[in-house]
């Protein structure tokens, strides 16, 4: 499984990650040698098989939906590299 | 007297009970060590928050009030959120993180009475086998060839926990393992690494990876002291709503246990082509000594072992590419930001400048394998396979109580020898296996190569059955008598 130089670029975009165009080869070759080793998965018969998404087999624990934590903004905005009346700051968006 | 930084969990607990030393004595000795390491094992060193923790460990033992892990000196995994305490994963997007809160695990040690000398190195994300990744620096293996002295990797991605504990830094060691980053730096580093049944730790503050895999986990010298520590820290958790509504049960009481009559299981599928004749004596070795214990050697079949790794190449980096979405530069951690730039650019040219090249590489796979067009081929398809290897010991646990395999198919290497991502994820072919059953797994070491270098076996349990493989784990290392730095 080769990827294109156009794959590797809607991947990266999908990602929300800067490639720079010199790095673009580096990656292609890369991703390319790990789905080409990937692609033995392949041969193996799983037509009747159920996916597996946890080993955990357990019903997922229910509680009373009522407030039980929270109040934390000062913490939550703590971290954040920037912050103003209350809020995260982001560039505009909406013009 | 011993120097107090080498005694074992054990000893120091029954040395600090007789009084003949306090945890504040402890841990200056160990403070001291930390303070002059070489190894690049520990990225934020907390000596005052050690010395104050250990004055109150103090006081607390002359009330009586005595926790398992009383007044012992340990290192923490940098993924662990720790209140107050930098905590990065030792990636560059999460620059100056402080949480605000501490992880269920290193709070359930601190409740303990454990004391914490700082935050260890580790692969960035605990993405990587050798400690190579890390935003701050490559960490060097204690141990060196015979005659040599290349600096060798200590395995990962918990390699600044494995290679503190080996260099008599701290006592104990918290880790996590989502493939193998608990064993195989345990084995590399020649002590003794645990992971437990996935479940058995809440995952409550650890900084994700792939969230079906994490499970906490320690590293020690010793069996009985894995057994300690490990006890601490487990136990259910609201918080996580994957974490087991069950009892912990004392492992360190299974540690030194009877094993006759048990049934040791060797997989065949474990003897790779190209395997070094080293460790498959080491294997023979380990498998003599546990007949000799008593117990009874099983041939056993795995038959999708081959591909577990390319399985969990898919599935890891999938739920990595979600769990990692989340760096955005907007609520922690790194912002690049230039004026003129929209919210995309930024989000781009953050991710870009922050994360590392495996890390990217690995949000990659896994953003393509959950896209639209490929997510039956891969993603899907790994998930069934998943099922296909978990029905495997399912199977193979009909006729055996544990199973023993090598940990690794190599000793540490240097860094440079394996640098492409493939042949690096080929160390772990051993250990992601159990890591997709989620079952509990311990590396022992056991032996040292011809280059003079430390060798584990691994010892894979029945879900929930960590006391089994402590009991194991103890014939072994007794049998073995390993003997580390």
């Amino acid at each position: 499984m080769s990827l294109t130089e156009k794959e590797v670029r809607k991947i990266a975009k999908l990602s929300r990650i800067k490639l720079k165009d010199d790095e673009i080869g580096h990656f292609q070759t890369e991703l390319s040698n790990i789905l080409d080793w990937i692609e033995q998965l392949q041969e193996v018969d799983t037509d009747d098989v159920p996916p597996m998404s946890s080993v955990v087999d357990m019903q997922s624990p229910i509680r009373t939906d009522k407030v039980t934590d929270g109040g934390y903004r000062d913490d939550v905005l703590t971290n954040a590299p920037e912050n103003q009346y209350g809020c995260f700051v982001v560039p505009k968006v909406v013009e | 007297m011993t120097e107090l930084n080498k005694l074992t969990i054990a000893d120091a607990l029954d040395g600090l009970q007789k009084g003949d030393f306090s945890s504040e004595e402890l841990t200056n000795a160990h403070i001291n060590a930390v303070e002059k390491e070489e190894l690049n094992s520990f990225i934020v060193k907390t000596p005052e928050i050690a010395l104050n923790q250990a004055q109150e460990s103090d006081k607390r033992r002359k009330e009586g009030k005595v926790g398992k892990m009383e007044g012992i000196p340990v290192g923490v995994k940098d993924l662990f959120c720790t209140k107050g305490v930098k905590s990065t994963s030792c990636s560059h997007i999460l620059d100056g993180f402080t949480p605000t809160y501490e992880s269920t695990v290193s709070s359930n040690l601190f409740s303990q009475g454990a004391v914490m000398l700082g935050k260890t190195n580790m692969d960035e994300f605990a993405m990587g086998s050798g400690n190579l990744t890390s935003y701050y620096g490559e960490v060097k293996n204690p141990w060196s060839r015979k005659d040599d002295d290349t600096t060798l990797v200590p395995g990962g991605s918990s390699g600044g926990s494995a290679a503190a504990v080996s260099a008599n830094l701290c006592m104990g060691a918290l880790g996590s393992d989502t493939g193998g980053s608990i064993r195989q730096p345990a084995a590399f580093c020649g002590n003794v690494g645990v992971k437990p049944t996935y479940g058995r730790c809440s995952r409550w503050g650890m900084i994700a990876f792939a969230s079906s895999l994490d499970q906490a986990g320690v590293f020690t010298r010793s069996v009985k002291d894995a057994a300690i520590m490990l006890e601490s820290i487990c136990g259910h958790d609201e918080k996580d709503s994957t974490s087991a509504p069950m009892e912990t049960p004392d492992f360190s009481k299974a540690v030194g246990g009877n094993i006759k009559g048990l049934k040791i299981g060797i997989p065949k599928e474990y003897h790779q082509d190209g395997m070094s004749s080293e460790i498959e004596k080491l294997w023979e070795d380990g498998k003599n000594m546990l007949k000799d214990a008593g117990a009874k050697i099983v041939d056993i079949s795995l038959p999708h072992t081959k591909y577990a790794l390319p399985t969990y190449y898919i599935i890891a980096p999938a739920e990595a590419s979600a769990n990692l979405s989340r760096y955005d530069g907007v609520r922690y951690g790194l912002r690049v930001f230039e004026k003129g730039m929209s919210l995309d650019d930024m989000y781009e040219a953050t991710r870009s400048a922050g994360f590392g090249d495996e890390v990217k590489r690995r949000i990659m796979i896994g953003t393509y394998v959950l896209s639209a067009g490929y997510y039956d081929a891969y993603y899907k398809k790994a998930q069934k396979i998943r099922t296909l290897i978990t029905q495997d010991f399912e199977n193979a646990y009909k006729e055996c109580d544990v199973i023993l395999t090598p940990t690794t198919p190599t000793a540490a290497f240097a860094a440079g020898e394996k640098m492409d991502p493939v042949s690096m994820y080929l160390n772990d072919v051993f250990t992601v296996p159990a890591s997709l059953a989620g079952l509990p797994g311990i590396s022992v070491p056991t032996g040292l190569n011809s280059e003079g270098l430390p060798l584990g076996l691994q010892l894979i349990g029945k879900s929930f059955d960590e006391e089994t493989v402590f009991k194991v784990g103890g014939a072994l290392e007794k049998a073995a008598g390993f003997k580390g730095l």
